[in-house]
């Protein structure tokens, strides 16, 4: 019978109340299937009951499993062993504060995120005007005027870990600016106006180094570092009329 | 006075809309939860609102649950759900017999249907697979697994819940026959402690015979885990159901960027020790893709699996298919002799504020406390609240 591989797990451990976090070392199985998060879990079942650890969907949905494995930035129960070296090197996410080994406070994120406002749901695709004319043709079922989704981020911080910048508490950050550019793009009853005073601030938009390390590692696709960037043109559209003086040509801000 | 201060030990949908459903009826109350909330069964289900139609035929009652809650939860927390609604395919002659009986079993615990000609559903769900015979539409909807519960956390802490997640229940206290509180362990400082309670409430789901044994009681459930496919990409909008008595792999749904593929079913005794067998994994392919074809060659984002607290005796032949999705309030002084004590257990994600309300009065009429339940009517926080505005 072949003995199950094995890696070696260095998970940085953060007690409150101790002064010094520590590397605290687990050897663990690894199936073809084994995640990050399913050999952080078994750690917890069968040999620490205290490693701290937030997870929820274990499909990369929920956002809350972010840490950095091997000093990258990812969700770790969409990780799988097999992608992996030999140690890895598990550590919470950076800038914000530990609570707990590998469980940090997210108000920082939500406390960005939360003044943009911008919905959950927006437009789904195959949701055009060729949809809502066939919905509306009858007989043919119900009437469907608007297909709509969650909007892809999931909110889970590793773009705001990875970011250079966001270490500085007064930058809007690359989550928040990209759900900005989202409220713009499809303000869905949203207050354009107020969102773009929000980022159009030296610590918002302009803040970004054009690092684009957010969208490196943002696990939904959702490309913060090019929504900057189009939030930027769009700030500027929307700035160099007034600048000249002249009133501005085509309104692009939905009011 | 003080208020009676009450203790739900379970972070998951039904102790969030239980704790939000005590703070409106003016109790104190305190959740505590082992892990960080919705770690459970809570965050893992495959985001489906359910009209209620997958239990019309079998399982009137559950049905009835679920059109009811789904149409106050719309109304409770709107945003949170996407309204896109379901569809119920017929693939085969089978699946074409059982449409009448789906059909009256839908009228009859008042969920809307509308029935589709093949054209008409392709029109409506291009991702159906286009040899469909016949499809039924119906008021499903999918929401944000942990997201939805979240709201209710949120509210709740607002209204004066104390919520400690990472504090796990080590046993409980007693007074000869009553249960009069809890010892617990901070997960995060080590630190241990005692915490006095009017009532405890257990709502561990899967978990909830190990917290009734603490009080030398048994409740009759049964941890069910099912097998759950992520698909890399969009492959519907609406939620496609297979039109045919519950199986494997009879659910695709979209969830934004991806698509989940749902469900198998066994039975487990330690619901923290699941495997994800790779034969129901390939169930999923394979059955998902009868009804939306690309599932077949969608690259798998995750499989994972998520164990139901399902009400019944050990050992049933279906995996625990054959045990209704109701859910049932256990007052221990009642059926064991054990006073400040109730279990509440089964359901679905669905049905979490129904089950807060009937827990709440019965613990509002063990209490002696006259409170109208409140949380029909009652619009959530947002989901972000929870993050931001933490209670003094």
């Amino acid at each position: 019978m072949n003995t199950p591989r094995t890696v070696l797990f260095k998970v940085l451990r953060t007690d409150p109340a101790a002064p010094v976090p520590r590397y605290d070392e687990f050897r663990v199985p690894v199936g073809s299937r084994t995640t990050v998060l399913d050999a952080l879990l078994a750690v917890r079942r069968l040999k620490d009951p205290g490693l701290a650890v937030r997870h929820s969907c274990l499909h990369g949905s929920c956002g809350t499993c972010g840490m950095r494995v091997n000093g990258r930035e990812v969700l770790a129960c969409v990780t799988r062993l097999q992608e992996l070296g030999d140690p890895v090197v598990v550590e919470p996410l950076a800038g914000a504060r530990v609570v707990g080994d590998l469980v940090v406070d997210m108000e920082p994120l939500y406390r960005r995120l939360e003044p943009v406002g911008r919905p959950l749901l927006r437009a789904s695709e195959r949701a055009g005007p060729d949809r809502a004319e066939a919905a509306a043709a009858p007989g043919t079922g119900p009437v469907l005027e608007e297909l709509e989704r969650f909007e892809d981020c999931i909110e889970c911080g590793l773009c705001l870990s990875a970011c250079p910048v966001a270490g500085d508490p007064r930058f809007l950050g690359p989550a928040a600016l990209a759900a900005a550019e989202r409220v713009l793009e499809e303000p869905r009853g949203t207050e354009g106006r107020a969102v773009l005073g929000l980022v159009d601030d030296a610590h918002g938009a302009w803040r970004c180094h054009l690092a684009f390390e957010c969208s490196a590692v943002c696990p939904a696709g959702v490309d913060p570092g090019g929504a900057i960037m189009r939030l930027r043109r769009r700030l500027l559209a929307d700035r160099l009329p007034r600048l000249v003086g002249k009133s501005h040509p085509h309104q692009e801000v939905p009011s | 006075m003080d208020a009676p201060h009450v203790i739900v030990v379970g972070g998951g949908g039904t102790g969030g809309a239980l704790a939000h459903d005590l703070v409106l009826r003016g109790l104190a109350v305190t959740l505590l939860e082992r892990g960080e909330l919705t770690s459970g069964t809570t965050g893992r289900h495959h985001g489906l609102l359910h009209s209620g139609a997958r239990y019309a035929v079998n399982d009137p009652e559950s049905a009835v649950e679920c059109i009811a809650e789904n149409r106050i939860l719309r109304r409770i927390a709107p945003g949170s759900f996407e309204e896109n609604g379901g569809l119920f395919v017929a693939l085969t002659d089978e699946d074409m017999d059982y449409r009448h009986n789906f059909l009256a079993g839908c009228a009859a615990c008042d969920i809307p249907t509308r029935e589709l000609t093949p054209v008409e559903a392709v029109g409506l769900e291009p991702g159906l697979n286009p040899a469909l015979k016949a499809a039924v539409w119906v008021p499903d909807a999918t929401m944000d697994a942990m997201r939805l519960p979240l709201r209710f956390f949120a509210t709740a802490r607002q209204g004066g819940a104390r919520l400690r997640p990472f504090t796990e229940v080590t046993s409980l206290l007693h007074a000869g026959r009553r249960v009069t509180g809890v010892a617990v362990r901070d997960r995060l400082t080590g630190r241990e402690g005692e915490l006095g309670a009017d009532l405890v409430v257990n709502a561990t789901g899967p978990w909830c015979e190990r917290l009734a044994a603490m009080a030398g009681v048994a409740v009759p459930v049964q941890p069910s885990p099912g097998v759950l496919l992520a698909l890399v990409g969009r492959l519907c909008n609406l939620v496609v159901n297979r039109l045919h008595g519950a199986a494997d792999g009879d659910i695709v749904l979209p969830q934004r960027a991806l698509s989940i593929v749902g469900t198998s079913a066994w039975t487990v005794e330690d619901p923290d020790d699941l495997d994800v067998p790779d034969e129901h994994v390939q169930a999923m392919y394979r059955e998902g893709a009868k009804l939306v074809p690309a599932v077949a060659s969608a690259a798998e984002r995750a499989a994972w699996s998520a164990a139901r607290p399902l009400i019944g005796a050990s050992g049933g032949e279906g995996g625990g298919r054959e045990l209704s999705r109701t859910f049932k309030c256990f007052d221990h002084a009642v059926t064991d002799g054990v006073e400040g004590f109730v279990t509440i257990t089964g359901g679905k994600a669905t049905t979490l504020r129904a089950m807060a309300e009937a827990t709440a009065d019965l613990v509002c009429a063990k209490l002696g406390l006259e409170a109208p339940c409140r949380t029909r009517d009652t619009v959530l926080a947002p989901h972000t609240a929870y993050y931001t505005r933490r209670a003094a």
